[in-house]
C-alpha cells in the first residue's frame, strides 16, 4: 500500500510540475519532493495514527527542508519544489467534506471539519517557515562544496540560489 | 544614456518574473543584483502583484511598470534567474542581458496544452488513489479532471471576470462526475470529485503567499493570500452549487 501511494504521489507531483511549466530539467526532482512530503504524511497520519494537523506540520518542514537543497543543488527557484511539496498536503478532501456538510445542512459538522481545514492550512505555512529557519542555520554552516564561479558572493538574503 | 538602458534591463527582467509568478520577494532581490552588477549600487525597488517601480537611487526620476496579466511560467522565472546569476558573475553586457530577456520573454509555454491538461487529468487520478480511493476510480477521475482542468483554460480566455472561471469550471467538473456515475454507477462520486478538483488548486499563490510574506513583503503577501482564499472559495462554491442540485 506504501508503495502504491509512493509511486502515485512522485506522478501527481510531476503532473502538477507540467501544469506550473517547470523546467523540464527539475521535473523529476519536483516529483521527488511530492513523493516525499507524502510519504512523511501518510507514514504519520495513516500507519502511525499521528493527529492530522501535526502530520502536516511535519510533512512541509520536511518538504521545505529538501526544497531547499534541491534548490540549491540544481540552481532552480525553490517555489517550483515548494509547490510539489505542498500540494498534495493541501486539505482538499477535507475541504470538500465540509462544504458537502454545509450543503446537506449539517452546519455542526460543517463548522467542525471547517476549523480543522483553517488548522492544517496553518500547518502547512508554519511548517514553511520552520524549515526556512532550519534552512537559515544549514546555510550558514557549510555549503561551499555545490558553489561554482556563477555565486553571488557577500549578498545575504532569503534568495536560495 | 547607459542608465537608461540599465533601467530597462533591470525592469524588463522584473516584468518577465512577475507576470510568470515568481515571489515579489525574488523579483526585488534580481533587479537589485542586476542594478549592483552594472554600477547602479543604491537601486531603489519596490514590487507587487500588479506592478514593479525602479528609481536608480533616491532622487532620480521614478520608473514604472503596471502589469496586467499574470500567467504561470515557472521556467521563465527560473530561466530570468538563471540569466541574472550571469549578470552577477559580470559574464553579459547591458545589451546582451537585454537580448537574452527578450528572447525569454518571447518564448512559448514549455509545455503544450494538451500535455498540460492531460498532465492535469493524470495528476487528478494519482490524487483520487493518494485520497484513499480505488483503481476503479482512476480512469473516471483522469477524465474528470481534464474536463475540469479544459474548461478552466477555456473559461480563462474567454471570461474576463476573475474567480469565475473557477466556479464555471468546478460546475463543470462536478457535472460530468455525475455523468461519469449515472454511466457506471458504484463509484465513489466523492473521492472522483477531490481528485480532479486538485489541479483547479491555487497551489502557486499559496507558496508565494507563505513566502512573501515571511520575507517580509506585506502587501503583497495578503493580496497573494486573499486571491488564493477567494479561489479557493470560487472552486468550493462551483462543487457546491451541482451538490445542492444532485443530493
Amino acid at each position: 500500500m506504501l508503495i502504491e501511494q509512493l509511486i502515485v504521489s512522485f506522478f501527481s507531483a510531476v503532473g502538477f510540475a507540467i501544469i506550473f511549466n517547470a523546467p523540464v530539467r527539475v521535473l523529476w526532482q519536483s516529483g521527488t519532493v511530492g513523493m516525499v512530503g507524502w510519504i512523511v504524511f501518510v507514514g504519520l497520519s495513516r500507519v502511525y495514527d499521528v493527529n492530522i494537523v501535526i502530520a502536516t506540520l511535519l510533512a512541509s518542514v520536511i518538504v521545505g527542508i529538501v526544497s531547499q537543497i534541491l534548490a540549491k543543488r540544481f540552481r532552480t527557484p525553490i517555489i517550483i519544489f515548494n509547490l510539489a511539496g505542498i500540494i498534495p498536503l493541501v486539505p482538499g478532501g477535507m475541504s470538500y467534506d465540509a462544504m458537502r456538510f454545509f450543503v446537506v445542512n449539517d452546519y455542526d459538522a460543517a463548522i467542525a471539519t471547517g476549523a480543522t481545514v483553517a488548522m492544517i492550512s496553518g500547518a502547512i505555512a508554519l511548517g514553511l517557515i520552520v524549515s526556512e529557519i532550519i534552512n537559515q542555520l544549514i546555510r550558514n554552516m557549510n555549503w561551499r562544496k555545490y558553489h561554482s564561479e556563477y555565486d553571488r558572493k557577500g549578498v545575504a538574503s532569503l534568495d536560495t540560489d | 544614456m547607459k542608465q537608461e538602458r540599465i533601467t530597462k534591463v533591470c525592469l524588463l527582467a522584473g516584468e518577465i518574473m512577475l507576470k510568470n509568478g515568481a515571489e515579489t520577494y525574488r523579483i526585488e532581490d534580481t533587479m537589485t543584483r542586476i542594478a549592483q552588477a552594472y554600477g547602479v549600487e543604491d537601486a531603489q525597488i519596490h514590487a507587487t502583484p500588479t506592478a514593479i517601480m525602479f528609481a536608480e537611487d533616491m532622487t532620480s526620476p521614478t520608473n514604472f511598470v503596471r502589469i496586467n496579466v499574470r500567467a504561470t511560467d515557472l521556467d521563465k522565472v527560473s530561466k530570468v534567474n538563471s540569466i541574472s546569476r550571469h549578470i552577477s558573475a559580470g559574464k553579459l553586457t547591458v545589451k546582451e542581458a537585454r537580448e537574452k530577456l527578450l528572447e525569454v520573454e518571447a518564448n512559448s509555454e514549455t509545455y503544450p496544452k494538451w500535455l498540460q491538461i492531460a498532465a492535469a487529468g493524470f495528476a487528478s487520478g494519482c490524487f483520487t488513489i493518494m485520497f484513499q480511493g480505488s483503481w476503479l476510480e482512476f480512469l473516471p477521475a483522469i477524465i474528470v479532471g481534464m474536463i475540469g482542468y479544459y474548461s478552466m483554460l477555456s473559461f480563462h480566455e474567454v471570461l474576463k471576470i476573475r474567480f469565475f472561471a473557477e466556479f464555471l469550471a468546478s460546475v463543470f467538473l462536478a457535472l460530468s462526475a455525475f455523468l461519469v456515475i449515472m454511466i457506471h454507477s458504484g463509484l465513489d462520486i466523492d473521492k472522483i470529485i477531490i481528485g480532479s478538483v486538485m489541479p483547479l488548486v491555487p497551489g502557486l499563490l499559496i507558496t508565494n503567499a507563505v513566502r512573501d510574506l515571511m520575507a517580509g513583503h506585506l502587501v503583497s503577501g495578503i493580496t497573494k493570500a486573499t486571491e488564493a482564499i477567494l479561489t479557493a472559495l470560487a472552486i468550493g462554491a462551483g462543487v457546491a452549487v451541482v451538490l445542492l442540485v444532485f443530493y
